[in-house]
């Protein structure tokens, strides 16, 4: 047969270190195709009956598990979800014997959220299933890059003929992660899939929140954010958390806001009138001002919308066939 | 029937000296009773040891292991861990003071070494805790521990370092009464708090918060200066970056009185590992670069590192089985140290087995105030207590989490294969180890 | 391997569907032809401007990916997904013609219609294909068939298509070959 996916996933996905650049084109593809499914009255496909899709989920995230919840309905997966808060989990169960019940349960799929760096990669060791990364600690969030490519392809082929960039990579593209790097797995997941599709990185960012290793990227570094917007494509604005100021990061949310923040005025300077993306939830007044966030160039809740779309592709990618 | 053996003696012929010589040693009445050249001794009542070729070594002194009794004896034991050590041809190892309760009065060194006499497989000497309950605020009761006893004269608050420079200083001060020596843990608490590994690339990528090396660095130039200023010894523990090394050797040329160690681990493993997220290469200090482990080496070969300490740390499997950030920090370290130095050091010509007995033997016993009567660190000769052990080098074998007289298994070399292997520990004169396994089973 | 269709007998067979089409639905009108991936595309293309001639005006063709309604797709790894692409007319109330090469357990018919059913409700919904080797595991049948072609279960029919695999041309081959 002919229709047999080539590039075929990882069992799991634990970064954007498990995709090639092929696998990467095939799951925004794949999700441009469901998108279109999204888009119909009928939103619910048979694919994944039978199957369980597990929500593990220890950290408060409400948009990124509803996101992977309506992903997997639509595709009439079986979802379940486990919530850390006031679960055998809170009682002190590890993570190793919660993955056991899990796979006990028969759970075909696993998405972890989890405060400590490379959970997903421990649980992956432990359960016979897929693991789906949905954000752990400060390392990796690979769906919200995957979502973040999606966006950015979407709207750089907005001509009929060019087809939503369909079979498309990011060549050419300029992009400035402007923010607390230090401490965002959206950052690491997007520098590793959007240099990995061609795209053009920089990093904007006070020193005290960029990595001491950050030498070892392909991207470039700017201090200077009213620079480094001239050339950009798109602006993908960090989430800052106002709690780093104790740690002596930066001096104060408002020198934050003014050197690093997005407003029109700064807007105003990139020569491209670029693209803005945010992965929320948004502090409005801090790194984006609400003129910015509201503006017909910001794609925040189109993010939003691609989320599911994506989560479906990576669904359908790791569960859409035979058991490995 | 041991005791029957015993009186009769042991004959180890042809066996390779630290030096190189081939010899035959008879060991008799806990003593080395002859030396002669290979070939030359008859066995007479001493029973013979199949020896042809091995490497004898004096009995390896440890002075940086975890034991982890009283209060963590899940993980270890007292009776365990020196068992552990014999395997690994240790014959005296100094137990750490962060046990619960600390080991920071006369009453809990002594109950340390008193458990080690009765388990009878290695020397355990204790180490006493510089401030009360590791709280580097108020200093312990050094003086009573030293005159305990156990004699303590090594002193740490290992696992936490003694970051107040006046408490640093005068503990420095305090322990020369007794010739005794500070262990400084070096590491700056405020650049590394919820640090997880090595800061640098790796942890760069992984998302994990960095330990850097500038931590360590800084503490160690602040101590050696305050060192040279009061004229106190100081010893350095698990050094791991290269920078570390460049400040010890300066200081040294300056002739403060410096002593510092490297662990077997920080000079085969780097920081790649944690790539992994397995958390059986977690460590404090953490794993570092590749050139870090190429500078401790050259330090270790050249003498600015005095001495290997294994700094043995064993932990429960649930403490490991978990995420990174939630797991403990150590990994074991006795069994296998001789075989990663042999990897790390021998197999490349960096170093010899003369200098190994300098660094594993005789510097840590100098260092750690080891009394002579008890044979420590001691140069083999005629008439010194037979604290030997006998190695056979040629062998390579994968090292296996079955094969450990440890209660722990968070053995960073599993199923990583390495050269040589301890089959004899001989400790004043009596056969703990023999063919590799415990004389007298756990 | 077999030739039982040669490159002539292909044009000839798309010939006689494409008038069969217009015969049957007494007209053009309102025909919707969506060709099934991967052959089947290129065979409702030929098919619509075949009738596209004969009644002098063009008629709407699409694709129509079924991946996500399949029966089967634990047997294999996952597939990757074809674009259905639906004419801008969209298929409410149109007479769909669906386009296949090879006719065999239904199965495919069936996850078609369920991928129909997503999209909307057209007025009717017809089957062409090139060939029908039998063996149905379904109640299906095809309005229009090029060729019937008794076979064994062992055996495999080959549909080679000029755009797909540079030729035309239908083989069948024995499993021990």
């Amino acid at each position: 047969m002919s229709d047999v996916v080539t590039p075929v996933l990882k069992r799991h996905l634990l970064s954007i270190d498990d995709l090639t650049r092929e696998q990467a084109i095939l799951i925004l593809d794949t999700a441009d195709e469901l998108a279109r499914i999204s888009d119909a009255p009928i939103k619910k496909l048979p694919t994944l009956r039978g199957r369980t899709v597990v929500n593990l989920f220890y950290e408060d995230s409400t948009r990124t598990r509803i996101s992977f919840e309506a992903a997997a309905k639509r595709l009439s997966a079986d979802v379940i979800n486990f919530s850390a808060k006031g679960s055998s989990v809170s009682k002190g169960e590890s993570l190793k014997d919660t993955a056991l019940t899990l796979q006990a349960m028969g759970a075909d799929a696993v998405i972890l959220r989890h405060s400590a760096s490379g959970a997903a990669h421990r649980l992956a060791e432990w359960t016979k299933g897929s693991v789906i990364n949905a954000g752990d600690g400060t390392h990796e969030h690979p769906t919200q890059a995957l979502l973040d490519a999606f966006t950015i392809r979407k709207h750089l082929n907005k001509n009929p003929e060019q087809n939503g960039g369909v079979g498309a990579d990011l060549t050419g593209v300029n992009v400035a992660i402007v923010g607390d790097i230090l401490h965002s797995r959206v950052a690491r997941s997007n520098v590793l899939l959007l240099s990995r599709l061609g795209a053009k990185v920089t990093l904007v960012a006070p020193p005290t929140l960029l990595p001491v290793g950050v030498s070892d990227w392909p991207v470039s570094i700017s201090y200077d954010f009213n620079n480094a917007i001239g050339e950009c494509d798109v602006v993908m604005m960090l989430r800052l958390q106002l709690e780093r100021m104790k740690s002596a990061f930066f001096p104060s949310a408002r020198e934050y806001s003014r050197l690093f923040g997005l407003d029109m005025e700064r807007l105003a300077k990139g020569k491209k009138s670029p693209l803005i993306l945010h992965p929320g939830p948004i502090n409005r007044g801090l790194e984006i001002s609400a003129e910015c966030a509201d503006s017909a160039d910001s794609l925040i809740l189109e993010q939003v919308t691609n989320g599911v779309s994506i989560r479906m592709a990576v669904l359908y990618l790791l569960l859409g066939g035979a058991d490995a | 029937m041991t005791q029957r053996i015993e009186s009769s003696g042991y004959l180890l012929s042809s066996v390779l000296s630290p030096e190189q010589e081939l010899i035959d040693i008879r060991i008799s009445n806990g003593v080395i009773a002859e030396i002669a050249s290979a070939g030359s001794l008859t066995p007479g009542a001493s029973v013979t040891i199949e020896s042809a070729g091995m490497q004898l070594l004096p009995g390896l002194v440890d002075l940086h292991t975890h034991l982890r009794e009283p209060g963590r004896e899940d993980a270890e034991t007292i009776r365990t861990g020196s068992a552990a050590a014999a395997l690994g041809g240790f014959t005296a190892v100094h137990a750490m003071a962060n046990t619960d309760p600390v080991a920071d009065t006369a009453g809990v060194v002594e109950q340390v070494v008193r458990l080690g006499r009765e388990a009878g497989y290695c020397d355990v000497y204790a180490v006493g805790a510089v401030t009360q309950g590791l709280e580097g605020l108020a200093l312990a009761e050094l003086g009573a521990m030293a005159h305990s006893m156990a004699q303590v004269r090594v002193f740490s608050d290992d696992g936490k370092c003694v970051s107040d420079s006046l408490v640093m200083r005068r503990a420095l001060e305090y322990v020369k009464q007794f010739d005794g020596v500070i262990a400084q843990h070096a590491q700056d608490p405020r650049l590394t708090e919820m640090a997880q590994m090595n800061e640098g690339i790796i942890s760069a990528k992984l998302g994990l918060t960095g330990w850097p090396a500038v931590a360590e660095e800084a503490i160690i130039a602040r101590d050696v200066l305050l060192a040279e200023h009061v004229g106190a010894r100081l010893h350095i523990c698990h050094v791991s970056t290269s920078g570390s090394v460049e400040i010890i050797r300066w200081a040294k040329a300056r002739g403060i009185n410096v002593t510092a160690e490297v662990t077997p681990h920080h000079l085969l493993l780097t920081d790649s590992l944690a790539e992994t997220y397995n958390p059986i290469y977690k460590v404090n200090p953490p794993l570092r670069t590749n050139e870090d482990v190429l500078a401790l080496r050259t330090a270790l070969a050249d003498g600015t590192i005095d001495i290997v300490a294994t700094d043995h740390a064993p932990h429960p499997r649930e403490s490991k089985e978990c995420e990174w950030s939630e797991a403990a920090n150590g990994m074991l370290g006795l069994e296998n140290a001789l075989s990663v130095i042999q990897e790390s050091m021998i197999e490349n010509g960096l170093s010899n087995w003369k200098t190994i007995a300098e660094r594993m033997s005789y510097a840590p016993a100098r260092i750690g105030r080891v009394d002579a009567s008890s044979g420590h660190g001691q140069i083999i000769k005629v008439g010194v207590p037979a604290n030997v052990i006998l190695i056979d080098t040629k062998i390579r074998r994968k090292v296996s989490e079955m094969k450990s007289a440890s209660k722990s298994s968070n053995n960073p070399y599993i199923d990583r294969t390495l050269p040589g292997q301890v089959l004899y520990t001989f400790l004043r004169g009596e056969m703990i180890v023999a063919n590799g396994e415990l004389v007298r089973p756990l | 391997m077999k030739a039982v269709l040669s490159s002539a007998d292909i044009s000839r067979a798309i010939t006689r569907i494409s008038h069969e089409i217009i015969e049957k639905n007494r007209g053009s009108e309102d025909i919707v032809l969506l060709g099934i991936p991967t052959r089947g595309i290129h065979l409702a293309e030929r098919i619509g401007s075949e009738i596209g001639v004969i009644v002098g005006q063009s008629i709407p063709v699409g694709t129509l990916d079924i991946t996500l309604h399949r029966d089967d797709l634990r047997s294999k790894p996952p597939r990757a997904l074809t674009p259905t692409k639906i004419p801008s007319g969209g298929i409410d109330g149109k007479r769909i013609v669906l386009v296949d090469d090879v006719l065999y357990s239904g199965r495919t018919i069936r996850a078609a219609l369920d991928a129909l059913g997503e999209i909307g409700r057209p007025a009717l919904v017809q089957l062409a294909v090139l060939v029908d080797r039998g063996h149905r595991e379904l109640p299906i049948r095809a309005d229009y068939v090029g060729k019937n072609l008794p076979t064994s279960h062992e055996e495999i029919v080959k549909v080679s298509i000029h755009e797909v695999d540079g030729e035309d041309q239908v083989q069948i081959a024995g499993s021990h070959e």
